[in-house]
């Protein structure tokens, strides 16, 4: 198991990046309206490429361990999250806009992968 | 009312904000401050930022807590960030779904939604987590990598969708009863 300390250091970031989520979701629902959810996918898209960048450092640039922990699990997986993002499809397909919930569903998937993805490849160069 | 206070997170509310007060057709997102007359959204209000710093500290500590006692076997699936995110989708779709058929998103309701729901639930399902292991696994695992990352979605929105319909179902049976 790991220190206490740092089990708590990390949860306390997740808190701090679930704040961030709800100011970065408020500022961009008040900014553009959209027919996607665009607000998770903007937090899921820079949340993953963050946290590639941080797990490439680690691999590769000797970034600690304990580094990757409390900025990558804690702020940026309490930054991101999976829920609203499922539920926002749902919501969308509920509402018989099938094109658009299919469509942020696979898109925001995608585009997250590719961004973790930017983020490993210049994290490890 | 204006700062944040974790230790009481549903303080009783003034009478002059309760819910009917806040229901009349206002944008569920502003909120009045009593103090200036001014109105301010809910991401940035204090008492709120709180109340979702709360919760997600503790939805990151479960979440971690489960993915440390239970780490994924390099190139296999990561089965408990699946687990972790096909529950969170499941519960957060009976949750809003509870709470938005109880009645309008102000007061006790909308205190419940951000500390449970962004604070709680957001904290402890991650994409972020996902899409980076899914980016690993692309390169070594293919099939392992897209079953992953499309099992995650399609998993994530059946979850939600069967929380959704089970808070309703809860509520028409509390309905019928009272």
């Amino acid at each position: 198991m790991i220190a206490p300390w740092l089990f708590v250091a990390t949860a306390v970031a997740g808190g701090v990046g679930a704040a961030l989520r709800l100011v970065v979701d408020g500022a961009v629902r008040s900014t553009w309206s959209a027919p996607i959810p665009l607000a998770t996918l903007v937090i899921n898209v820079s949340g993953s490429l963050v946290l590639g960048l941080l797990t490439g450092l680690a691999d590769h640039a000797g970034l600690p361990r304990e580094w990757l922990l409390v900025a990558g699990g804690g702020l940026m997986g309490g930054y991101t999250t999976f829920s609203t993002a499922s539920v926002e499809t749902v919501r969308l397909v509920a509402e018989k806009k099938r094109v658009a919930g299919i469509a942020s569903g696979a898109g925001m998937l995608l585009l997250a992968v590719a961004a973790g993805l930017v983020g490993l490849i210049i994290g490890r160069s | 009312m204006t700062s944040p206070s974790p230790d009481t997170p549903f303080p009783p509310l003034p009478s002059s904000r309760g819910d009917e007060f806040d229901g009349l057709g206002q944008n569920p997102d502003l909120d009045v401050d009593d103090s200036t007359g001014t109105e301010r959204p809910v991401h940035l209000r204090w008492r709120f930022i709180g109340l979702v710093t709360l919760g997600g500290t503790i939805g990151t500590g479960l979440r971690e807590g489960l993915a440390l006692n239970f780490p994924a076997a390099p190139g296999s699936i990561p089965l408990t960030i699946l687990l972790i995110n096909v529950v969170g989708a499941f519960a957060l779709g009976l949750l809003l779904e509870s709470l938005v058929r109880r009645g309008p998103d102000a007061g006790r309701r909308r205190d419940l939604r951000l500390l449970i729901g962004t604070g709680v639930l957001g904290g402890f399902t991650t994409y972020s987590a996902l899409a980076v292991d899914t980016a690993t696994l692309l390169g070594d695992a293919l099939p392992i990598a897209i079953a992953y990352g499309v099992g995650s979605v399609v998993l994530g929105a059946v979850a939600s969708w069967a929380g959704i319909t089970v808070g309703a179902a809860l509520h028409r049976r509390s309905e019928a009863a009272s």
